[in-house]
């Protein structure tokens, strides 16, 4: 039997079995996806009843502090993507598996976006209400979120998997994304604020789809190469 | 079908220390490699740097002839892994972990039950993983190279953590998969007593 004629593991059944596995563990430990949750609502709706009802201010800061708290809340939940896996043993038999890194990292931050990003998207309405936002405006938000999030979830996974080698490495993490993080922050909340304006919202949605596109294209291999790294 | 594992000029430095210089190994089917040595002298490294989990300084290890580094998956189909830490979720039960890892390296989980009868682990099925002790944990990383049907067993310490029936096992395991045309590298502080064609690595 020569080496081709040996049948390889399909990439999608290792992955999904990944991104299955992860959802399963958060089901079973429903903290670790609803702390960072929480922490949005508690900051985005803490924050009206410190700045006063006016609801021509709130309107107007809304989306900056909408999207800081997003950020704020997919970075905590960031540090953990990681560090489960590899202290005990299991990102090692991921490493030794016979499917690609790349694909198995790309499964993790599908797994991440699934219990992070997509809930914010989907609690976000909630919260929108106490800036009495109106429905279009909503509407933007979701979109920005949805595609912002995305972004954060790859791009996150690689200082995740550059830090999980080194004790306390959240500070490092944050250091090492944020600047990267900043141009989805800027156009998140910035096409909110133009639409609550009354202006088009096509640039900024297009730039945020861009960057998850650019994101999902290098995302897996740079956390692929940096996850073994960490590992040596 | 012979398959044939070996290294050529292999050096690894960790830090400033040299653990292994142009280090040589060949190993075929139907053959043990025991890496021998003290704690610290590199047995583990080695282990990995064979894996692929560690890049070596210089050298290369072939895969029946061909350079592991161009045909990484293929090498990492044809080998299973077992390290000190067992790699399962404490969140899931035995089952879930070994189904998850099946599908990881498209293994059958016919003869599941057979293997866990054989580990003594068949009353454990349902229980998280975290309840289990850490010999029982280790029995569950035997099942995952018993399930596998890789040529090539990577073997950390396989005894620790096991009691005298445990030991007993892992060589009675080894004796069958190597007696079968399998092979094995196992890296271990005691000595280990099995016949079979053994070649032997001592680090310093």
């Amino acid at each position: 039997m020569s080496a081709s004629d040996e049948q390889l593991p399909g990439i999608w059944l290792g992955t999904s079995a990944l991104v299955k596995r992860d959802l399963a563990l958060v089901i079973k430990r429903p903290g670790d996806m609803l702390n960072p949750l929480f922490f949005f609502a508690m900051v985005a709706t803490l924050f009206p009843l410190a700045v006063g009802p006016a609801a021509e201010q709130l309107q107007f800061s809304g989306p900056g502090v909408l999207w800081v708290a997003a950020l704020l809340a997919t970075l905590l939940s960031l540090n953990s993507l990681f560090l489960g896996d590899f202290e005990d043993g299991s990102l090692e038999q991921l490493l030794v598996s016979p499917v690609p890194l790349s694909a198995l990292a790309l499964g993790k931050s599908i797994a991440h976006w699934l219990t992070s990003g997509l809930p914010l998207v989907l609690v976000s309405p909630l919260v929108a209400l106490t800036y009495q936002m109106s429905l279009a405006v909503t509407g933007v938000l979701m979109l920005t979120l949805l595609l912002g999030t995305i972004s954060l979830s790859l791009l996150g996974s690689i200082g995740a998997a550059l830090t999980v080698g080194l004790h306390r490495g959240t500070a490092l993490l944050s250091l090492l994304i944020l600047p990267l993080a900043m141009p989805v922050l800027i156009f998140g909340a910035r096409t909110v604020s133009l639409v609550a304006a009354g202006d088009g919202v096509a640039g900024g949605l297009y730039f945020l789809a861009a960057y998850a596109m650019l994101m999902i294209s290098i995302s897996p291999f740079a956390t692929a190469a940096a996850l073994r790294i960490s590992n040596e | 079908m012979s398959i044939k594992l070996n290294g050529s000029r292999l050096t690894l430095f960790r830090g400033e220390r040299c653990l292994f210089r142009d280090l040589e190994f060949a190993l075929n089917s139907g053959e043990l490699l025991l890496l021998e040595g003290r704690n610290g002298s590199g047995k583990t490294s080695l282990l990995r740097a064979i894996a692929g989990l560690i890049e070596l300084e210089s050298g290369t290890v072939f895969w029946n002839d061909e350079p592991v580094r161009n045909m990484r998956q293929l090498f990492q189909n044809s080998m299973v892994w077992m390290s000190h830490k067992v790699g399962f979720k404490g969140d899931l039960t035995l089952v879930e972990n070994l189904q998850f890892e099946a599908k990881l390296r498209l293994e059958s989980t016919r003869d599941f039950d057979d293997v866990l009868q054989r580990l003594g682990l068949k009353k454990l099925k349902r229980l998280p993983f975290r309840s289990l002790s850490a010999g029982q944990q280790r029995r569950v990383a035997l099942a995952r190279m018993l399930l596998s049907a890789a040529p090539l067993w990577m073997m950390d310490e396989p005894a620790s953590n096991l009691d005298a029936q445990g030991r007993e096992l892992v060589a009675t395991l080894l004796s069958e998969h190597v007696g079968k045309g399998g092979m094995a590298i196992v890296a271990a502080h005691q000595d280990v007593k099995l016949d079979l064609p053994t070649h032997r690595i001592a680090l310093q």
